[in-house]
């Protein structure tokens, strides 16, 4: 099949590549673009590892195609940081040493970003269901909600 | 009984006996890594060990010694430390280098760990087992005490101080007086020195430490929280290619026929056969996708058991071996037995899942061969590819980057050996990352298994006898940490219908879920407190501490079960770890659903390395130890997986959390032993015997609530 060239808005800049009609999101991010923060982990958006944001949309970038995101804006985990300054989000992961392996992680964070960009002061419940359909397979589900109830706090208090 | 239970060999590691490892040359040391200090840590050899080499005596009486571990600092003053452990999640990188920047009295930061690379790390039979803690840790105290002497000798003479007047802190070596000081830096420039670790090397007892023993925060945590960190599948080399390899339609099936006409006559792809062995390559992971489905094979398959016959086939297999474990007399045992009792329980296969499935990106240099994939056993890899290829194991490089987690699921090459095959074809590095569908059809299972008990029980709570069998799930943990004078233990291999290997635990969680479970029913057949009944027959001084530490945390004492609300223990030993689990579940009656709403875990595992990340590992065994009590299950049926996704195989999510209390003891008198595993084997059992406190039920097979509700409460 013919290759396109593409040109996709990820985190601010304009970046090409050339998509396959049926390459997916993640695989253009990753194979094209070189990010590689967003991760393969089911390919039936059940695992949610490759989470980005389209539209600040928390989005399976495994069901996605690539072709489809054009004209969007797209979030990934590597243009969370601004001038060497982690998130909040990504630095309540790091001080609840919210992780394990580490795998899922990425796509973790953009989702508890987009939880928190709705709900700036979620509820724990409110935090479990918005976080139910990503998986952590090690298991840290009690610190990555600790996590997201600092970020929270760390957002509307400004305190660090 | 006493506490120094031998280990129950486990027999679904996959070991390995290494061929020969001859030392390196000590050029060879300083042409890699240039000047400075650099100590090795030698070790018998596992192969003379095996074979009895110590009894026949070598030259000199010596025994044959490998590389175990070395550390470098270098001229600089940066300190290396190489190992052939494997960071898969389990946070052994942080706890590793803790223990260095004890020895060394240097900031963690200091210290880069070189992991799991064939051509940088000394040999290693794999990360499994729980064992890198009470010997990688081991031995890389002592290699950093050996570093410190040598860098307080070097000191004395280079600060001509007397060297009890000197002390090592932050980096340097100081006079006690702070008029005399040098950099590590300072002390190895110009030295060339290399020295196997002395006989006892002065290590700093557990209750000095200030570095090791807390909770340092994972090292890696900001490449994590930013996507930095390369794991296998994120690798990429110059001109690579994707690879796709053709599977068979079911287990055991035979190709009769493949039409790949329309495949060959695409442009960019390449079709590989050779043997058995299809697969092809592509510019795109896409396109090779494309390709691998244009390929129209025909398999010849052949029926095969299902799930449904499981249990009874793996009875019917039974093949008798002498047992684990015989004492006393079962016929006296029952015969003094006021109460008795013969329960069957059973385990389903399940799959590891591990998020970052099976891959390898494979590249070839002429007759060199380079493979990086995630894997538990880089040198196990490099075996299978010098096997595959036929080349000796010294032309091939297994790199293991940090990877994204294993639970015992990757002790084999799949992967690196077809990325291997392909990119010999393509001429060119190919990169292979599983799919789902292939991790939960083509790798390996932890076995399922049946568990029967007979056991009696005097009128006021002595257990009089315990006859335990196993069929296929395995031996570790067979044992009972309780007193019983007459015992019968046998494991009973059987043929499995799936491939099945190693699983965080693996048959710990088999046999304490069947022991723990039998316990809970016996102390209710006798009308006692579970916790009560499991004291009055152990003396094990470690296991009563966490089972009275758990049951203090919980509050067991006023937990009261009722038809709503259930409450229920367990506790158990395994490679060198002491667990109590004591759960709190809710049901729904009108709906039958099912939560487990708390939970409160003890833990002991000798001196603590680092007590946040043991929590952390404690945390993540019970909510991952919930997916295989309640849900997770492999079903199959002709050789085939009837439920190879996500969406079918429901493993824990965020709903299933229960609130967590983690109670550790930390035994700084003791030998530190791993925790990844043991933490998983409690939770079962606890669970189990929970729901019968509230429903009157019992539940001995596991998975318990597939569906997440009781049927028919």
């Amino acid at each position: 099949m013919e290759t396109k060239p593409l040109e996709l808005a990820v985190n601010g800049s304009q970046l090409r590549g050339n998509a396959d009609p049926e390459q997916t999101l993640l695989s253009f991010l990753r194979d094209e673009l070189g990010l590689t923060g967003a991760k393969y982990g089911c390919g039936e958006g059940e695992c949610g590892a490759c989470t980005v944001l389209i539209d600040g949309v928390p989005t399976r970038s495994c069901r996605t195609k690539a072709l489809a995101a054009a004209g969007k804006k797209i979030r990934t985990i590597e243009g969370l940081e601004t001038d060497g300054k982690l998130h909040p989000v990504q630095q309540a992961f790091l001080e609840a040493d919210a992780f394990q392996c580490g795998y899922c992680t990425s796509g973790m964070i953009l989702a508890g970003v987009a939880l928190l960009e709705k709900k700036p002061n979620p509820s724990r419940s409110e935090i479990i269901s918005g976080m139910e359909r990503n998986i952590c397979r090690c298991g840290t589900y009690p610190r990555i909600v600790a996590a997201l109830e600092r970020a929270s706090k760390i957002l509307r208090e400004g305190v660090r | 009984m006493k506490t120094d239970l031998p280990f129950e060999a486990e027999r679904y590691e996959l070991l390995e006996k290494p061929v020969y490892r001859f030392a390196l040359p000590r050029r060879e040391f300083f042409k890699r890594v240039g000047g400075g200090l650099i100590v090795v840590s030698l070790i018998p050899t596992a192969a003379a060990q095996e074979s009895g080499g110590g009894r026949r005596g070598f030259r000199g009486g010596r025994r044959p010694q490998e590389l175990g571990a070395w550390l470098h600092i270098g001229e600089d003053g940066l300190i290396s430390v190489f190992t052939g452990k494997a960071e898969v999640g389990q946070n052994i990188r942080t706890s590793l280098t803790q223990v260095v920047a004890e020895e060394l009295r240097t900031p963690v930061p200091s210290i880069r760990l070189v992991m799991a690379d064939t051509d940088l790390t000394p040999f290693d039979a794999g990360t499994f087992g729980s064992r890198t803690t009470p010997d990688m840790a081991a031995q890389l105290r002592r290699v950093g005490a050996a570093a410190r002497e040598i860098l307080l000798d070097l000191a004395a003479s280079s600060l001509t101080q007397k060297r009890e007047e000197l002390v090592v802190a932050d980096g340097r070596v100081s006079s006690k007086d702070g008029k005399a000081s040098a950099t590590f830096a300072e002390l190895t420039k110009g030295e060339k020195i290399l020295k196997p670790i002395p006989a006892s090397p002065p290590i700093t007892p557990a209750e000095s430490w200030k570095i090791a023993g807390t909770s340092f925060r994972k090292i890696s945590g900001r490449e994590l929280v930013t996507g930095k960190q390369t794991y296998s599948p994120d690798i990429r080399r110059p001109g690579m290619l994707y690879g796709k390899v053709l599977r068979p339609a079911a287990f055991r099936a035979t190709l009769e026929s493949l039409d790949s006409s329309t495949v060959e006559s695409l442009p960019e792809i390449k079709l590989v056969r050779d043997g058995s062995f299809i697969g092809v390559t592509a510019p795109t992971d896409v396109a090779a996708a494309r390709a691998l489905a244009l390929l129209k094979p025909v398999w010849k398959t052949e029926p095969q058991i299902s799930d449904k016959e499981l249990f009874d086939h793996l009875k019917k297999g039974r093949r008798a071996e002498r047992p684990a474990h015989a004492a006393g007399s079962m016929e006296s045992g029952l015969a003094a037995a006021d109460q008795k009792l013969e329960t069957t329980y059973t385990v389903a296969y399940i799959a590891h899942t591990p998020l970052e499935p099976r891959a390898a990106l494979a590249e070839w240099n002429g007759d060199r061969l380079t493979v990086w994939t995630g894997s538990q056993r880089p040198f196990g890899v490099r075996g299978e590819l010098a096997q595959a290829f036929r080349i000796p194991e010294e032309r091939i490089r297994v790199i293991v980057p940090d990877t994204g987690s294993g639970y015992g699921g990757k002790h084999t090459g799949e992967a690196a050996v077809e990325a291997a095959r392909l990119a010999k074809a393509a001429g060119k590095p190919v990169k292979l990352v599983w799919t789902r569908r292939e991790e939960f059809t083509w790798a390996y299972f932890r076995p399922a298994g049946v568990i029967e008990i007979r056991s009696g029980a005097t009128r006021d709570g002595k257990i009089t006898a315990w006859e335990f069998h196993n069929f296929n799930s395995g031996g570790s943990a067979i044992r009972p940490l309780y007193d019983i004078p007459n015992q019968l233990i046998e494991f009973h291999s059987a043929d499995s219908p799936l491939r099945q290997g190693s699983y965080r635990g693996l048959a710990a969680t088999a046999n304490h879920f069947a022991r723990e479970s039998h316990m809970d029913e016996l102390a209710h057949a006798l009308k006692m407190d579970p916790l009560e009944f499991r004291l009055r027959n152990l003396q094990d001084p470690r296991l009563r501490a966490v089972l009275q530490a758990a049951a203090k945390n919980f509050d067991w004492a006023n937990a009261k079960s009722t038809k709503e609300r259930g409450f229920g223990l367990a506790c158990g030993f395994e490679k060198g770890g002491y667990v109590a689990t004591c759960a709190e579940v809710h049901i729904d009656r009108s709906t039958g659903a099912l939560r487990v709403a708390r939970v409160s875990q003890a833990f002991e595992c000798g001196a603590i390395l680092n007590p946040d990340q043991l929590k952390n590992q404690n945390e993540g065994a019970i909510i991952m130890g919930l997916g295989g009590a309640l849900y997770e299950a492999i079903h199959f049926e002709n050789g085939k997986i009837a439920n190879p996704r996500l969406s079918e195989y429901r493993v824990p999510r965020f709903s299933d959390l229960p609130e967590i209390q983690i109670v550790l003891l930390d035994r700084k008198d003791l030998s530190s032993s791993g925790a990844g595993e043991t933490p998983i084997v409690g939770i079962a059992p606890a669970v189990a015997n929970a729901i019968f406190a509230a429903t009157g039920r019992r539940l001995r097979g596991l998975p318990m609530a597939p569906s997440g509700k009781l049927e028919g409460v």
